[in-house]
């Protein structure tokens, strides 16, 4: 196995009053490709920045295999990084970019040609070596930015929202690249994305962070099927929020009763998590919910239901868009399965519950 | 220039809009091209009609109507050669010393503490409303009171040094104090241009050290902007009078005041020829800069 194992403990940063990180522990394990998902401000890429070496922490540690590395100067760390906004050396060449890190290690020319050409044929671009940055899209030089990361062999690579400046399809093309490349090179990657589906499809794991914390850590079923928190249910993914009665480890919700998973809350006024997908629409006529927008996706359509005071999200099969038009009176019903709960904190827990119209 | 130039492209839509509005814009263009000619006249009046007329008077001669024998002369007239080279090294110098004291200094300043940007801002922008005047006098205490206080230490024999007629330190000093303002914006736009924080790191992470990734990212990306600066550099040395004069050093300047009193046909003359020396310097560091532009 080529990659290290990355340990970060008890990671702090303050930014002139901002808590940039805030006490953040995470282990990455050899091989591993990690995604770090959050919020807009949570640390993510404060958090690379330290395993970069660009960050220095206020406390705490960087561990690469074990050994401490937090106030290593970041030339001499053995991470790859490709950055958010496209940084190719503009005034050279592909092949001397790809070559850069090599060249600064003082390697023969003729050998540092023969490395980047065969990195070019890595990422699949092996007729561009004399072409220059403002000659490639986006994504070209996105992957260059990556073939140039990998040419020293790091033992760690950190990527930080590289493909958020590329258009979807680009975006979905090339991450299944990264992901191919990394899983055949077996290197350890941090792979910095505020996009939950691109953290759930490339990654082995997935670390939520909020406000410089870890909030949930683990693979990307699991995330998404058990979520530990309600931040995290409500951040991967989306989740419906609906009251319901709590009694022992089943909970009353919209006339159905389901058993609960997870930590119970203390008291018995809760919310029950939902995802839109596990949301039953049938017209029914004589029902009050009501369907208010409903847009198309393609394969699936998104309804905004309408329940008294509640308004709920639900998922059904694109081809049930024209029966499910908005204005259809409609009869809502949750899965059969465990569900989450959490106390009734916020705002909208204060809607009443209103039972009486469905079933 | 490009808004300028839509006539062509747009001709067809011209008419409609025309019919719908009366009293529309169509003279707008033709307004324009008017006042482009107009500004253009006036530049050229005001920049054309000395050097003409300084030229005439060094072809003219009152016997034989028309003679070059005052271009001649330059080559010849006592001291020529050498003040053009001590100002062209003086130059040189000055240029060295204020890109290796502004560069890394801004580059710094940008990098770990944006917050510095106005001060070192103001503090560059500081010499252009001090007049050479204040500053002369300035110096020329420091270099009184020096030999006085200073006779037993090593920093006499600095100081006695610094004032060598043959290469005066002291005006590479003061030279490098009236360039920053503009080596200071020259610098400021073409890093503004260029994303240094994201090369920098990109450069760093590749193992590069900061000496190497100053001379082989920052500076090749930079090529025009510094050549703009060296050449504002430049061509404030070969211009500065003041200073020098008042030191009594003798730049070139200084050199084409002093024969003007003998030989007003020759200063009249290298005056014109300094001025084209500038301009094909200008023009070669322009074309350096624009070499760069299109290969980026
Ligand atoms: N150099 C800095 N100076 C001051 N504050 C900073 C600096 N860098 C980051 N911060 C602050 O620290 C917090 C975390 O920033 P960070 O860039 O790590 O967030 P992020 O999770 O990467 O967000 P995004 O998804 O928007 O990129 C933010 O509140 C940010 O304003
Ligand atoms: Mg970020």
């Amino acid at each position: 196995m080529n990659g290290a194992k990355v340990e970060l403990r008890g990671l702090r940063r303050n930014f002139s009053g901002t808590t940039a990180l805030d006490g953040l522990d995470l282990t990455i394990e050899p091989g591993e490709l990690i995604a770090l998902l959050g919020p807009s401000g949570c640390g993510k890429t404060t958090a690379l920045r330290c395993v970069a070496g660009f960050e220095q922490p206020d406390e705490g540690a960087v561990l690469i295999d074990g050994a401490d590395i937090t106030r290593v100067p970041a030339n001499r760390r053995d991470a790859g990084m490709v950055f958010q906004s496209y940084s190719l050396f503009p005034n050279l060449s592909i092949r001397d970019n790809v070559a850069f890190g090599l060249r600064v290690r003082k390697v023969a020319a003729a050998k540092r040609h023969a490395r980047a050409q065969e990195l070019l044929e890595l990422i699949g671009l092996p007729q561009i070596g004399e072409r220059y940055p403002h000659q490639l899209s986006g994504g070209q030089q996105q992957r260059v930015a990556l073939a140039r990361a990998l040419a020293l062999e790091p033992r760690v690579l950190l990527l930080d929202e590289p493909l958020s400046a590329l258009d979807a399809k680009v975006r979905v093309t090339l991450r299944e690249e990264i992901r191919r490349l990394q899983l055949s090179l077996g290197i350890t990657t941090i792979f910095v994305t505020h996009d939950q589906e691109e953290a759930l499809s490339m990654a082995d794991r997935v670390a939520v962070l909020r406000a410089g914390r870890l909030e949930q850590v683990a693979d990307p079923a699991t995330l998404y099927d058990r979520p530990t928190t309600a931040f995290v249910a409500e951040f991967v993914g989306t989740m419906n929020r609906i009251p319901g009665k709590l009694s022992g480890r089943t909970v009353t919700v919209l006339g159905q009763d389901l058993p609960v998973e997870g930590d119970v809350p203390a008291t018995s006024d809760v919310e029950v998590l939902v995802r839109p997908e596990t949301v039953i629409v049938t017209p029914d006529p004589s029902s009050e919910a009501m369907i208010l927008v409903s847009s198309f996706r393609g394969s699936t359509s998104r309804l905004r239901v309408q329940l008294g005071d509640l308004e709920m999200l639900a998922d059904v099969p694109g081809h049930d868009t024209v029966r499910l038009a908005p204005g259809t009176r409609v009869r809502v019903e949750l899965v059969e399965r465990p569900v989450l709960v959490s106390a009734s904190s916020d705002v909208a827990a204060a809607v009443p519950v209103s039972e009486h119209d469905v079933v | 220039m490009a808004a300028l130039t839509p006539a062509g492209p747009m001709a067809p839509v011209t008419p409609p809009a025309i019919a719908a509005g009366p009293g529309g814009r169509a003279g707008r263009p033709r307004r324009i091209r008017v006042w482009r000619g107009v500004v253009l006249l006036v530049a050229a009046v005001y920049f054309l009609v000395p050097l003409i007329a300084s030229f005439t008077f060094t072809v003219k001669d009152a016997s034989k109507g028309f003679t070059l024998d005052a271009y001649g002369q330059i080559l010849s007239a006592e001291g020529f050669g050498k003040s053009l080279l001590l100002s062209l090294g003086l130059g040189v110098a000055t240029i060295v010393v204020v890109l290796l004291l502004t560069l890394p200094a801004m580059l710094a300043v940008r990098l770990s503490v944006p917050k510095l940007k106005p001060v070192l801002e103001i503090l560059c922008t500081l010499p252009l409303v001090v007049p050479p005047i204040t500053f002369v006098a300035g110096i020329t205490t420091i270099l009184q009171w020096g030999p006085d206080h200073l006779a037993d230490t090593p920093f006499f024999q600095t100081i006695i040094a610094a004032q060598n007629p043959d290469f005066p330190v002291v005006l590479v000093l003061a030279y490098v104090i009236l360039a920053l303002p503009f080596v200071y914006r020259a610098l400021d736009a073409g890093l503004g241009a260029l994303d240094a924080r994201t090369l920098v790191e990109a450069a760093r992470n590749l193992g590069a050290s900061w000496p190497h990734l100053l001379f082989r990212v920052i500076v090749p990306n930079l090529r025009s902007a510094l050549a703009s600066a060296s050449f504002l550099t430049l061509a404030l040395v070969l211009g500065e009078f003041t200073i020098a004069s008042l030191l009594h050093y003798q730049t070139f300047p200084v050199w084409i005041y002093t024969i003007s009193g003998s030989q007003a046909q020759v200063s009249v003359a290298v005056s014109v020829f300094s001025l084209l020396i500038t301009w094909l310097l200008l023009l070669v560091l322009s074309s350096a800069g624009a070499r760069q532009r299109s290969g980026s």
